[in-house]
């Protein structure tokens, strides 16, 4: 398979501490520009791909960078460092201005997490999903017209609904007029950002489902970013942690699930409720995590939360290390590698 | 069960007055949680788990009112209780959880003194010592530094800490009667383990009843000793943890474990519930609200709803329930 997406080495900071308001351009001034500023490493020198027609889910607790790695992916922001490429072209470069009118604008898509909060409340659900084929495909008419409306039956979504504003919709109908919006300019990449996140379970299901058979049929990659392990599970090839902007563990989802090698994705993994087991006695994270805010290079990010913590980790910070298709930043991965499966 | 239930109630019904006609949000439900004991208000958004509630604690809002049924806490009808005595009540007797901390606490005053409020008006604490104590409260909750921690405003916390914070407010007066409205829906699921840790050990340590309420069929699984299922303002099926899952009687309880993501091996597996909630305006509701959408549809479902007890302790509002599937589950101990 070739890879569809390919980031190497991609980095985002954030100034902090740089404000607004006359003592904060004073004390920049005197301390030496923005440059000087304290910054927050929300995404810090972090390596995958997507693969055509490949569901990468994208794990890890609230603020360790899953959103600031999407927003840049879909080129929404820019990177501080590294590169993006989409096939052959690097997307990095240019300034997420100047990418909102490229010609591979269409190739890169998102589906949002709220569609009730994402979508334009004096929109129709008509005028929502034309509007990306006005913009990137320039379809006007009768034209457009028809491709609204093929779009919207692919995603299950009653034609007469098209006339209603966001409001007037229920959830799941909204998660569609969300999917359709994004999957109309027929992307090669669908960036999925907790599509299901504030549906009920019986609509969670549907949706999906949905994904699941829009994917088969018109060969879209996926990258689906959620914190629900257990629907990450179902609907992923391989998963991406995250932890503190760093990737943790990667390798295919059953496989990371079943033998989490990374202390942290243990404990994600046991901190999931189950149907069928009391979990009184897991495995507990304790704790803040550390400040994201000019973090020590050389202190694994997950040291002092991590239950196995030893010395090694506040002096050298651990590398992704291969173990088969898998792999794990974590100086003892080894101890927790399943026994008869240990790779070269 | 212990003998008395610390609180029961019994056919509570709730209406809201909107333009577009009334809205009978619920009916008939009756549900009682004992001594110690932790039971979930489990159903999909709109089947009036959290009306419910609101409707114990008495903050229903202006439009809603509840048109029959008592809730006993005690020797205290909470429904017909004057507001004076309610005001009494909340805080010192029922505590309560709510779903975001970050909207339920006040912006513009230190969590310490938040705590403080609750001791000085419930808890027979001085002013003089009601901040050391709030500290101590903090202290008990898993805060770090809990002394700094008093002064900080809720934007300087995280979602977790906010979270960990209501749970101090609420336990300040050592309530009998704990509610938690989704107290962990947009929490991570690790902070989410270590918050439903803490809420499970005080309740245990101070012997309160506890009403869970939640969507997360999981969840509710692994830390409630039984589960009330909810649908459209009915209550369907109620019934100890280990039976309910390894016993579904109601079909929409079935549909709902069925399409927890938890329980499939693929993503084809996992069934979807057809159909959705019916219209609460209208006049012409069915005695069993759950009929239109159900597979195993009788004549006599349009019969008022029965509650059958199969015994154990589960009962179930349907006329032509699931057979059980395995040899009853061994007796769970009320936790």
């Amino acid at each position: 398979m070739t890879a569809l997406l390919g980031v190497t080495e991609f980095s985002k900071q954030f100034p902090v501490g740089g404000g607004p308001g006359t003592w904060a351009r004073l004390k920049r001034r005197f301390t030496g520009g923005v440059e000087k500023l304290p910054k927050v490493y929300a995404v810090d020198d972090v390596s995958f791909t997507v693969d055509e027609g490949e569901t990468v889910g994208l794990v890890g607790e609230s603020g360790c960078g899953k959103s600031t790695l999407v927003r840049a992916l879909t080129r929404l922001i820019d990177a501080s460092a590294g590169s993006i490429k989409l096939g052959d072209r690097e997307l990095a470069l240019k300034p997420s201005r100047v990418f909102a009118r490229d010609r591979d604008r269409a190739r890169i898509q998102m589906v949002f997490q709220d569609a009730g909060e994402s979508v334009n409340p004096r929109f129709t659900g008509f005028d929502t999903i034309a509007d990306p084929l006005r913009r990137l495909r320039k379809l006007r008419g009768k034209a457009l017209t028809e491709r609204v409306e093929t779009v919207a039956s692919q995603c299950g979504l009653p034609l007469q609904l098209l006339t209603r504003f966001p409001h007037q919709l229920s959830g799941g109908q909204r998660a569609r007029v969300g999917i359709a919006r994004a999957i109309a300019v027929e992307p090669d990449l669908l960036v999925l950002d907790e599509p299901t996140a504030a549906l009920d379970v019986s609509v969670q299901v549907v949706i999906l489902q949905l994904l699941q058979r829009l994917k088969k049929e018109f060969g879209m990659s996926y990258l689906f970013v959620s914190h629900d392990l257990s629907v990450v599970r179902l609907l992923c090839d391989r998963v991406l942690v995250m932890y503190l902007g760093k990737i943790v563990e990667s390798g295919p989802a059953v496989e990371v699930f079943e033998h989490p090698l990374h202390p942290y994705t243990q404990a994600l993994v046991a901190a999931v409720p189950r149907l069928h087991e009391n979990g009184s006695e897991r495995l507990r994270l304790i704790g803040e995590p550390r400040s994201p805010i000019d973090p020590d290079p050389n202190v694994c990010r997950f040291y002092g939360r991590c239950p196995r913590g030893a010395d090694a980790c506040k002096t050298t910070m651990p590398a992704l290390r291969s173990f088969g298709a898998r792999s794990v930043a974590c100086h003892f991965a080894e101890e927790f590698l399943p026994q008869p499966r240990i790779a070269s | 069960m212990s003998d008395a239930p610390t609180l029961s109630v019994e056919g509570l019904s709730v209406e809201f007055r909107t333009r577009g006609g009334i809205v009978r949000a619920l009916d008939n439900v009756s549900f009682s949680v004992g001594k110690g004991e932790t039971i979930a208000l489990v159903g999909e958004s709109g089947s009036g788990k959290s009306v419910t509630a609101y409707a114990i604690m008495g903050i229903l809002d202006p439009a809603g009112r509840a048109s029959a049924g008592r809730a006993m806490l005690g020797a205290l009808d909470l429904l017909s209780a004057s507001p004076a005595k309610l005001a009494e009540v909340r805080g010192r007797d029922i505590g309560m959880i709510f779903q975001n901390p970050r909207t339920a606490l006040n912006p513009i005053r230190t969590v310490g003194r938040q705590i403080a409020d609750v001791l000085i008006r419930h808890g027979n604490v001085s002013r003089r010592d009601a901040p050391a104590q709030a500290v101590e409260m903090l202290r008990a909750v898993g805060i770090t530094d809990p002394s700094r921690r008093a002064k900080a405003y809720p934007f300087e916390m995280s979602g977790g800490m906010c979270q960990r914070v209501m749970i101090a407010i609420a336990l300040a007066a050592k309530p009998s009667l704990l509610i938690a409205d989704e107290p962990t829906t947009g929490l991570d699921v690790t902070t989410q383990a270590v918050i439903m840790d803490l809420i499970n050990d005080l309740a245990t340590q101070m012997g309160m009843a506890t009403i869970f309420i939640t969507h997360d069929l999981a969840l509710a699984g692994q830390r409630s000793a039984r589960i009330v299922v909810m649908h459209a303002g009915h209550v369907v099926e109620d019934a100890p943890t280990a039976e309910l899952f390894a016993n579904p009687r109601h079909p929409y309880t079935a549909e709902l474990i069925a399409a927890t993501p938890d329980s499939a091996v693929s993503l084809d597996k996992l069934a979807s519930i057809p159909g959705s909630l019916p219209d609460l305006r209208r006049a012409d509701l069915p005695p069993c609200r759950y009929s239109e959408r159900c597979p195993r549809k009788l004549a006599a479902c349009a019969q008022p709803l029965p509650h059958a007890d199969l015994g154990g302790g589960h009962i179930v509002a349907c006329w032509n329930p699931l057979p059980a599937q395995h040899a009853s589950a061994p007796a769970v101990s009320a936790a």
